[in-house]
């Protein structure tokens, strides 16, 4: 294993090997095996085998083929307009997967929903809305049941310990209780993370957690998604524009163009040769002394910025 | 005012409860104002409240052209009302509420298109029904005045079943108004339940029409609702609030109504508008003092690290 200083280990108690640089599971679709036979496509988190994905009679992406292990920290990159976000809908069943063969926890995507967090890219709460965090992270445990909860049962108190575990665990207690559009983007954010997580997720799906946030709140909700990851054995799917604040953390990239999708290792994947074939244009990779990440291509564009689709043929 | 108020409560309560269209006046005001108070408060979260106004003046044609064919003006109320929330419901972009973290609509025009009809519907059908002319001030600003024991139990009926409905839909109601991305992929029917709750505030603005008059229905639908989460920002404590603001309205404006020449909706109105003032004094209040000493957080000076080369 290539790594670098600092970057964890991947998922030890399972050894599962990340080298290959693109492991699209088997390179066919495989009759789902019976449960605890080797690692077939429904003991995997994430498995997808040559599908596609329309939008309004647009085709989206096609041929993608992917894996994700449990407990997997992945970031999904690409530039603009290329389908990041579709990629995570599809996931969660949101949008129709036109072609191939896609397991999700073991099932067909959209199944098994309840264990997944979801958090939508997103604008922010305006000012004016007058919620509290903890009914916000509480809907998450919730808010799709029917009704109105009723006070004083077994329910509601187990319904209340989680709540607070939860915003325990995303260190949001001390402004849980003030009306979420009078909080700072970063204490929305982990407001929302803990709602994600109430429900205890096998996968979370993130799109664009980070992109919002200034410089200071980026590494720290990196580090809270880490630790949450390692401390609830959850698989993480996160889309990015910079991939430098969760770099130190990444088990595997997806790459996705328009050219089709790239997986393996950051250092593997964010490469000027892969970068190269997946734009259609020379790009450079470069590495600052702390270790940092700067995809430059013909007009140097810093990685968050990458060329828009017009720039990539 | 007249003696009656200045003199002691439980006299001018004796005096109220002596007449029966009062007791009638009090029975079918508490029963709106609950359902008005209840479903307010989602929808000021929702921002929907343009499209309760809409459905509040589509009842001004219903009640109308109800009139204008003899029939019970209840009959035309809440038919128009659930007519107008299903067009209002179909209309491009009306799926999503504006608030929370649903994004912005384009729903105001097509709704304002649609109301400017539905007073225009009410006019002509005023004109066709000749001789009308008390009726339509009863019609716009509403009467304490013959209220029958039928429309009091028509009112029971339609506003208890809009009131068990708003309760069954509760959570996915406010799950999908702030966070309809998430509450869709947790399986909510977000479209349906949109659908479901503009009938259920038809309903609500159907039946408060018939008190406070089509014009004035605004004053139950959203300033008891837009004043208490005003107040809390907790949505047990708001619903509770917004419905015991709406009640106090009503008894407190049917009381008022009885004793001066004005009708029940210019006094239910001013005393809404009056509670929404000082919420909103409140909370400006309670915000700045929440704020002083201002909480100083460190400049970000740092420049972004992450686009330096």
């Amino acid at each position: 294993m290539n790594r670098r200083a600092g970057e964890v280990a991947t998922d030890a108690a399972t050894g599962r090997d990340l080298d290959d640089v693109i492991p699209t599971a088997a390179g066919d679709p495989v009759a789902p095996p019976p449960r605890g036979q080797g690692m077939g496509p429904d003991q995997e988190t994430v498995w997808l085998s040559g599908t596609s994905a329309q939008l309004g009679g647009q085709t989206i992406w096609s041929d993608v083929s992917l894996t994700v292990h449990a407990g997997e920290f992945v970031a999904v990159l690409g530039p603009n307009g290329v389908g990041k976000s579709t990629l995570l809908k599809a996931i969660l069943g949101l949008v129709p997967i036109t072609a191939g063969q896609a397991r999700v926890l073991g099932a067909k995507p959209k199944v098994r929903n309840a264990a997944i967090g979801y958090l939508p890219q997103r604008r922010a709460f305006d000012p004016g809305v007058r919620i509290r965090g903890v009914d916000i992270v509480r809907l998450g445990w919730d808010g799709d049941w029917w009704g109105i909860p009723l006070p004083g049962t077994h329910r509601s108190r187990t319904t209340r310990q989680r709540v607070h575990q939860v915003i325990d665990l995303v260190g949001a207690r001390s402004y849980a209780h003030r009306p979420i559009g009078q909080c700072s983007g970063g204490e929305q954010q982990r407001l929302l993370i803990a709602q994600a997580l109430v429900r205890r997720p096998e996968l979370l799906l993130l799109d664009e957690p980070l992109d919002s946030l200034d410089v200071t709140s980026q590494t720290s909700i990196s580090a809270l998604i880490q630790s949450v990851r390692r401390s609830q054995g959850v698989a993480v799917m996160l889309v990015a524009h910079d991939v430098n604040p969760i770099l130190p953390y990444l088990d595997q990239v997806i790459y996705l163009s328009r050219r089709g999708v790239v997986m393996g290792p950051p250092e593997h994947v964010i490469t000027a040769d892969t970068l190269s074939t997946l734009y259609g244009t020379p790009i450079e990779v470069l590495r600052d002394h702390a270790g940092r990440l700067v995809v430059v291509g013909q007009h140097d564009h810093p990685v968050q910025q990458l060329p828009p689709p017009r720039h990539a043929p | 005012m007249t003696a009656g108020l200045t003199g002691n409560l439980a006299e001018v309560i004796r005096e109220l409860l002596s007449f029966h269209f009062m007791v009638n006046a009090l029975r079918a005001g508490t029963i709106v104002a609950v359902v008005a108070g209840a479903i307010g408060y989602p929808m000021v979260l929702r921002r929907q409240s343009f499209a309760g106004h809409t459905l509040a003046l589509i009842g001004f044609p219903g009640a109308a052209g109800a009139t204008w064919l003899g029939l019970n003006t209840a009959v035309g109320y809440f038919g128009f009302c659930i007519a107008g929330a299903l067009i209002i419901s179909a209309l491009p972009g009306s799926g999503r509420p504006h608030a929370g973290l649903g994004g912005f609509s384009e729903e105001s025009a097509a709704i304002g298109t649609v109301q400017a009809f539905a007073l225009a519907c009410g006019f002509l059908f005023v004109s066709l029904y000749h001789g009308f002319l008390n009726g339509l001030n009863n019609l716009l600003f509403g009467t304490i005045i013959g209220i029958t024991d039928q429309q009091v139990l028509v009112l029971l009926i339609a506003d208890t079943g809009c009131l068990l409905a708003l309760i069954l839909l509760g959570r996915p109601v406010l799950f999908s108004t702030i966070d309809p991305d998430v509450a869709q992929a947790r399986g909510v029917p977000t479209r349906l339940v949109s659908t479901a709750f503009l009938v259920l505030l038809g309903i609500a603005a159907g039946g408060t029409s018939q008190i406070t008059g089509s014009l004035l229905v605004f004053a139950l639908l959203v300033a008891p609702a837009a004043a208490a989460t005003r107040l809390t920002a907790q949505p047990a404590a708001g619903v509770a609030l917004s419905i015991t603001l709406a009640v106090l309205i009503t008894w407190i404006g049917e009381t008022f109504a009885f004793f001066s020449p004005y009708p029940i909706g210019f006094w239910v109105t001013t005393l809404g508008f009056g509670v929404f003032l000082l919420a909103t004094a409140y909370r400006r209040i309670a915000d700045r003092i929440a704020q002083h000493p201002p909480i100083t957080s460190p400049p970000q000076r740092v420049l972004s690290e992450s686009t330096a080369p």
